[in-house]
């Protein structure tokens, strides 16, 4: 047993981290989103003012950029002299946490119900696809806003009403994954084994649907953190004076057209997260599975 | 095919009920709507008369079954803010948003269609770079922001465009792009896959063979076969863009449903709000079913399965 043989390059896992290297877009996605994820975490070391104090004398200062710039405010201040710079930095916690908290509650639900459907087929599956249909045809926007104003917009609010709603593509791709691993032998087999039910759900089909679980995860991470900026930018989201980049955009409109780095400045922001958070959702798939691209 | 009709309308009446009782709840996940109607100085006497009135006081389910059952009628009850009928106020605005809604997906299908053939014809070209690049651009671009660069772009800097409101044809080509660019991408992506498959089978080595010319080979004979999942996906991205009209009609001001929404949600007009939900669904639901019975006669297979 001393001399095995060279086995390494055959491996799936060897080629995985060169085709990570290779791929360009996944690259770029997650420096990006480490980038922004280091930013929320240490935000309080990084920003160089309390992203809530108010000095109403040094209202609306322009970036550094700007000829009336100063290196005291990079980004500016806004309608109320809060350091602009501080308020984007504080403003990736919330986009953030309510991407990845809606994508949790939304993905045990969908994953739930898409390996129940999948895994046991009939009568389950009838229900399932029902309510997918359910789900599909009732507008995201309007029952979110319509929740929020009733409930009331609180960070809480907007990640559970997210999590209740994108749930629809998990429960139809783990549906179709779970369908396909079920015919698989190893299946056949553990069940000819007497294995139980939860078990084989656990060790047998969980493991082989996870890769894309975690490439709808991501994409659905990016979707809520779109959404949320939506809800705070209509004023049903996430309320001030709470640094939200959707809420920064709204409360920027108003003064466009004479300070459009208001608006540029966050919009721009949560366009490169959402872009990356999608090229890394995109580059794992392909990675996963170069086998399916196109 | 008549009995494949009958099942799949059978199912989309079932998602219309489920989706009136959810629509319905939502009412009563707020507290009590009596407390909210009457205001916050209303007095108990003045609670309790907004409750028989409106007829809170009776059990839940009768109340569901009687609001179903006007709702059928067309009657979605009276507006808490605009004092008139919900399903009036719904189709005087239902036209805007119904022409902004045609105006985008004609939009996306102009835009996308070509795009998705020209990239199928050259895989990897700069044509399919650049189709590659617009739509994954596409999805990361806040809506609401989009469409206040247009604005300030087209309205402000270059002053071509008015900038809100709903008066002439000017008015909706600014909510068209912005609503229409977000249904493109995955309308290029299923031509783009639909023409790349179509292409590689046999009847259209053949067709080349017998030496028809390219144009012929590529819109009679395989644009043809590929386009017909793309129209079933076109009807769906045009339900979602009722979803999606509340954002770009609220920035522009344009009077449709989706401005209703915005102004009713923002001002606890619960009927009205019930009863958009209740139409955009409903909207939805017929969509996909004609979506379906067309893709059905167009192929027998989905017809049996």
């Amino acid at each position: 047993m001393t001399n095995l043989p060279q086995t390494t390059s055959t491996l799936p896992v060897s080629g995985l981290k060169s085709r990570v290297l290779r791929h360009k877009g996944m690259m770029i996605g997650s420096t990006i989103v480490v980038f922004v994820v280091l930013l929320a975490l240490l935000a309080p070391l990084i920003a160089p003012h309390d992203p809530y104090q108010q000095d109403l004398l040094n209202r609306l200062k322009p970036p550094v950029w700007d000829p009336r710039g100063s290196w005291e405010h990079i980004f500016g201040t806004d309608h109320l002299g809060r350091d602009y710079l501080s308020r984007l930095i504080y403003g990736s916690r919330i986009s953030l946490l309510i991407g990845i908290g809606a994508a949790l509650i939304s993905g045990v639900i969908g994953t739930f119900l898409g390996v129940m459907a999948g895994y046991f087929g009939g009568r389950v599956d009838m229900v399932v696809t029902f309510l997918i249909t359910v789900r599909l045809s009732m507008p995201v926007v309007l029952v979110a806003l319509a929740v929020v104003a009733i409930v009331g917009g609180s960070l809480q609010v907007v990640i559970g009403v997210l999590g209740l709603l994108l749930w629809d593509r998990f429960a139809v791709v783990m549906r179709s994954s779970t369908l396909q691993i079920r015919s698989m032998d190893y299946v056949t087999a553990a069940r000819a084994v007497g294995c139980s039910t939860t078990r084989i759900l656990m060790t047998e089909v969980m493991p082989n649907v996870v890769n894309n679980l975690i490439v709808i995860a991501t994409l659905e991470i990016a979707h809520a953190i779109i959404l949320e900026a939506a809800l705070s930018f209509l004023g049903l989201g996430v309320q001030p004076p709470l640094p939200s980049w959707g809420l920064m955009v709204s409360e920027g409109k108003d003064m466009m057209l004479f300070e459009p780095w208001l608006i540029t400045i966050p919009g721009v922001a949560l366009f490169a997260l959402v872009l990356s958070v999608n090229l890394l959702g995109d580059g794992m798939r392909d990675v996963t599975a170069p086998e399916n691209r196109n | 095919m008549i009995a494949y009709a009958f099942k799949r309308s059978i199912l989309a009446i079932l998602v219309a009920l489920t989706v009136s009782m959810i629509s319905f709840s939502l009412l009563y996940i707020s507290s009590d709507p009596a407390i909210a109607m009457a205001g916050e100085t209303a007095s108990d006497a003045d609670i309790e008369a907004i409750r028989q009135l409106y007829g809170f006081d009776r059990p839940i389910v009768v109340q569901y079954l009687d609001w179903l059952k006007k709702a059928i009628s067309g009657d979605l009850g009276k507006s808490y803010y605009f004092r008139t009928d919900v399903s009036h106020l719904i189709a005087e605005r239902l036209p805007t948003t119904m022409t902004l809604g045609l105006c985008a997906i004609i939009f996306a299908i102009g835009l996308a269609v070509p795009l998705g053939v020209a990239s199928a014809i050259r895989p990897n070209s700069i044509i399919d770079r650049v189709a590659l690049f617009l739509s994954v651009m596409g999805q990361a671009l806040p809506s609401f922001w989009f469409a206040l660069i247009l604005i300030v772009l087209f309205s402000v800097n270059l002053r071509w465009l008015p900038v809100s409101g709903s008066d002439t044809w000017l008015h909706f080509v600014m909510p068209t792009i912005v609503l229409g660019y977000y249904a493109a991408p995955a309308i290029m992506r299923l031509t783009r896959t639909g023409m790349l498959e179509v292409l590689s089978t046999d009847y259209i080595r053949t067709a080349r063979a017998k030496g028809l010319r390219p144009p012929v080979v590529l819109f009679k004979h395989a644009l043809r076969n590929a386009i017909i999942p793309v129209v079933s996906l076109a009807a769906v991205q045009f339900g979602f863009m009722l979803g999606g009209s509340i954002v770009v009609e609220t920035i522009f001001a344009l009077h449709g449903a989706g401005f209703l929404a915005w102004e009713s949600i923002t001002r606890n007009d619960l009927p009205t709000v019930q009863g958009l939900i209740l139409a955009f669904s409903l909207f939805y639901i017929i969509l996909t079913l004609i979506a379906d019975l067309i893709n059905a006669w167009l192929d027998p297979r989905i017809r049996i399965s």
